[in-house]
């Protein structure tokens, strides 16, 4: 009885997300269908003969309708077939399958980095609320959401690579195994991309952690002699588990977005990059396929931050 | 002042930071003693100052409040020189806390055995083991069901009179040397509050607790005692023991208090025109109706009534007997699923939206919570002035004008008008919610629970306004309270309602003479009478008791009735019977037999006091 109204939920949860896919795949295709020009102009170059253009664009089904050539990537997006890649033939899945781990080492590390970092600075804030520290967070806080992050990357950069000579300025993955090297690498890609989430996820576990903290139950643990940090951790802090991680998974997508500065600042080889080299390019099936995993990525993270929220609320566990 | 005090309070001061920069004095120069053992009651009505003095019992004040004092001790302890780490050490040791809320006072997250027992651990009194033995020993003193098995629930699963006696399982677990109990009945419904007050009695006096109850309802104060202080605005009017302070008031303010507490009956003009308002087999519930039209969450079972222009229909009874939502069906707030409504002859639409304008007008409803019913970025001027522009068109001028009087009919002084909501009083804003349904000039005024969220003399005010205006304006009132004292007070005609459906209805002096519905004898005695002892002589539903929601075969209230008829009450929908007071009742018993069942203890007996408890 427990279980079904959760996995019905959960279920519901999980429905809608396959539901909103599918409409952003339309998105994407319409978006990318908007872009001016003719395809195969673009591959055959300035020169080509209408012959060539005509031949190309029966071999790339350009001459069908609009809904059927959808139904025909969609398919190929479903069976794992995503296309050639327009400028040089290969297969984006391989394209993408050479980048995605880059990308994803990037975003991971961020996460471990940046998740522990926010949740401790925004519990701590909670705790002593209204203290020197709890002002001093929420100062520091606001001024690094408040700088975009290019900003920060070009100022690491410039301090700590091209004046202070410590870590090198472009973070060039070269497969290095020493933990020492793999520091080096990351430090200023990681740093830059934390300096923002860390700073955003602090503020909203604080704010989470703070509205549970003025409820009735609080006061009464207060009431009975409860120590504060066993306030905030045993009595508060189950109750914003659905507010926090609603704030992580918003704060981790809030990645996906910075990802694509990061990356091009330090000229590092990840799936962002990618993207962006194939909008210069005008390669159509990779920049739809990056821009289907990137929307992916982010309903997984929200999707995830439900799933948590719904499993940490006894009412919903236990009728 | 007695050495073997448990506590000892002389010139408490308490002030609160004021809007304008200066202090606001909220108690001023409190004195009193408890004895070992005793219980004492803090009474007056909200804003007195009750629940700011018990708090400052354990050095706790609220928003930035700052407590002063010559002495303030509990058990042997300054309270007021202890470090915070020694407050802590204190509270919930030495001084423990039931308060008014055990649905918000109980962590959601939480186990509830996990909640009871955390004072005796985080304050190193014993293991883990025997602290749940001991919570389960508490749980069976407090007349808990299931006593070892309900500590591994969540509050959510557990009912609102279970869970205020385990958060006093709570603050027993400890031993304090003082109990606080802060108005710990006043959400309860009236047979849910006698089983409460009777558990905390026992475990108060078999334990040789002492108490300090806060609570604005003299009655219930009456019952668990030894001494009252009166409290109004913070300061003290009157201390004195319990049986003297009700027998001889010293004090105006605690005779009026008194007086407040028997709400006079007001005279209802009788008229015998056809009905205002009429309803027939009403069946209303929430959810998606399923396949054969009926909702999922069924709440009216077959309602049926008839409202006389001018006069005033009384409906009562318990959270969750479906009351309120028959406000919102005669609104149009909630389509029924079956039945018919009648305005004067005319069919209404189930829906608000298909109604006329006309018929929108005719009825009008005002809520409980004058505080959410209002717009708070309203003022009062436009608050008023939108149901003069939507069904008479007035603007301008015209819209002030009519505004000034209508605030005028509900005796608010007309330099009100530039106030937001949030710069009344909580009298005040019902007033203005009641200026807002009349400036629609309705035939028919929905009340649902207009009084239950105010202080017993303001409600009581609101009451007269009512009577006034009815006779003014020759309204017409549906009623709806959880309180049968004012429902008396005011009606001419009551419903019980009891699960959805109607066990009893009548004229209100029907509902004074036997016999009566089992249920609505055991609504009408379950109100406390302002009479040491009472709480012993008062009635107790038997045990078992469980809420029938749902459509069913027989009687809903056969698992609670004393006066059930194994089978036949389970299985068959009980007939309609008319008695001879004039009332007419849903029951398989027949008059004689409830006759004798009922033994008639006289009139006096059946005039139950007042109570105005907020639900």
């Amino acid at each position: 009885m427990r279980n079904k109204v959760v996995m019905r939920l959960i279920g519901a949860r999980i429905g809608a997300n396959v539901l909103l896919l599918l409409a952003i795949s339309l998105l994407v295709f319409l978006g990318t269908e908007l872009l001016p020009g003719n395809v195969a102009e673009i591959v055959l170059g300035q020169g080509a003969t209408l012959e060539a253009v005509a031949g190309l664009s029966a071999a790339m089904h350009l001459n069908q309708p609009a809904a059927l050539r959808y139904l025909i990537w969609l398919g190929g997006l479903v069976s794992g077939n995503l296309g050639q890649s327009l400028v040089n033939g290969d297969s984006v899945a391989a394209l993408i399958a050479s980048r995605l781990p880059n990308s994803l080492l990037l975003a991971g590390l961020t996460a471990l980095v940046s998740v522990p970092a926010a949740l401790a600075l925004g519990i701590t804030a909670a705790i002593w609320r209204g203290t020197l520290y709890d002002r001093v967070v929420s100062v520091v806080t606001i001024a690094s959401v408040s700088v975009p992050e290019f900003l920060v990357a070009t100022l690491a950069v410039l301090i700590f690579a091209v004046r202070l000579h410590w870590l090198p300025a472009l973070a060039y993955f070269d497969g290095t195994d020493s933990l020492s090297g793999l520091i080096r690498v990351f430090a200023l890609p990681v740093a830059t991309l934390s300096f923002a989430i860390v700073a955003q996820m602090a503020r909203m576990t604080r704010a989470a952690l703070v509205n549970t903290l003025e409820s009735s139950y609080v006061e009464m643990a207060v009431l009975k002699g409860t120590p504060p940090a066993r306030v905030v951790l045993w009595h508060a802090l189950p109750n914003a588990v659905g507010p926090i991680a609603n704030a992580i998974a918003l704060s981790l997508s809030f990645l996906l977005g910075g990802i694509i500065i990061v990356e091009t600042i330090f000229d590092y080889p990840g799936l962002a990059r990618l993207m962006v080299d194939a909008v210069s390019t005008r390669d159509m099936p990779l920049i739809q396929a990056c821009a289907m995993l990137f929307c992916t990525f982010y309903l997984l993270l929200v999707l995830f931050a439900d799933i948590a929220a719904i499993l940490s609320n006894p009412r919903l566990r236990l009728r | 002042m007695n050495a073997e005090a448990a506590v000892q309070v002389a010139d408490l001061r308490v002030t609160a930071p004021g809007l304008t920069g200066g202090q606001v004095m909220v108690v001023d120069a409190v004195s009193f003693a408890i004895g070992r053992g005793e219980v004492a009651a803090l009474i007056g009505e909200s804003g007195s100052g009750k629940t700011t003095i018990a708090l400052s019992l354990m050095g706790y004040a609220r928003g930035g409040c700052r407590i002063s004092a010559a002495t303030l001790r509990v058990g042997g302890t300054d309270v007021l020189g202890l470090s915070r780490r020694a407050l802590a050490r204190f509270r919930g040791r030495h001084v423990c806390y039931i308060a008014q809320s055990a649905a918000a006072a109980f962590n959601p997250a939480r186990r509830i055995m996990a909640q009871v027992i955390e004072g005796a651990l985080i304050h190193g009194l014993m293991k883990r083991e025997a602290a749940e033995a001991k919570a389960i020993t508490l749980f069976r003193a407090l007349q808990l069901p299931e006593p070892e098995r309900i500590g591994s629930r969540f509050p959510h699963q557990v009912s609102g009179g279970q869970l205020q006696r385990l958060l006093a399982a709570m603050a027993l677990i400890t031993d304090p040397e003082l109990l606080i109990l802060d108005e710990p009945t006043t959400a309860l419904d009236v047979t849910t509050q006698i089983e409460v007050l009777r558990a905390f009695k026992r475990v108060v006096r078999e334990r040789r607790v002492t108490a300090l109850y806060v609570s604005h309802d003299l009655a219930v104060v009456a019952q668990i005692a030894d001494h009252i202080i009166v409290l109004r605005n913070g300061r003290m009017q009157e201390e004195a023991a319990t049986a003297r302070l009700l027998a001889a008031p010293a004090h105006e303010y605690t005779a009026s208090l008194l007086a407040a507490a028997e709400p006079a009956l007001r005279a209802a003009p009788a008229q015998t025109a056809r009905p205002l308002l009429e309803i027939a087999g009403i069946v209303a519930g929430y959810g998606r109706p399923g396949n054969s039209g009926l909702p999922p969450v069924p709440v009216l079972h077959g309602i049926d009534l008839a409202i006389r222009p001018g006069s005033a229909f009384g409906v009562v009874g318990e959270s969750g007997c479906g009351k309120s939502t028959l406000a919102r069906v005669v609104a149009g707030l909630l389509p029924p699923a079956r039945g018919m409504i009648r305005l004067e002859g005319e069919t209404l639409a189930g829906a608000a939206a298909s109604r006329t304008r006309e018929q929108l007008r005719r009825i009008q409803i005002v809520f409980q919570m004058p505080d959410t019913a209002l717009n708070p970025a309203r003022t009062v001027a436009r608050i008023i002035a939108r149901p003069l522009v939507f069904y008479h068109g007035l603007s301008g001028a015209a819209a002030r004008q009519r505004s000034a009087e209508l605030l005028e009919l509900v005796h608010l002084p007309p330099s009100l008008v530039a106030r937001y909501p949030g710069e009344l009083s909580g009298g005040q804003k019902q007033r203005v919610n009641l200026a807002r349904a009349l400036a629609a000039e309705p035939s028919l005024v929905l009340c649902d629970e207009v009084t239950s969220a105010l202080d017993t003399v303001v409600g009581a005010a609101i009451l007269d306004l009512l009577t006034e205006l009815r006779e003014k304006l020759g309204l017409s009132y549906l009623f709806i309270s959880h309180d049968l004292a004012t429902v008396r007070a005011l009606c001419d005609e009551v419903m019980v309602l009891y699960a959805g459906r109607s066990v009893e209805r009548g004229s209100r002096d029907t509902l004074l003479r036997r016999p009566l519905h089992p249920y609505s004898d055991l609504l009408l005695s379950s109100v406390p009478e302002l009479r040491p002892g009472w709480l012993e002589t008062a009635p107790s539903a038997p045990a078992g008791i469980g809420r029938v929601v749902g459509m069913l075969d027989g009687c809903p209230f056969f698992p609670r009735c004393g006066a059930r008829i194994s089978d036949l009450c389970a299985q068959e929908k009980p007939p309609l019977r008319h008695l001879a007071k004039g009332a007419e009742i849903a029951c398989h018993r027949t008059e004689e037999q409830l006759l004798s069942l009922q033994p008639d203890t006289g009139a006096a007996k059946l005039l139950p006091l007042a109570t105005a408890s907020t639900s």
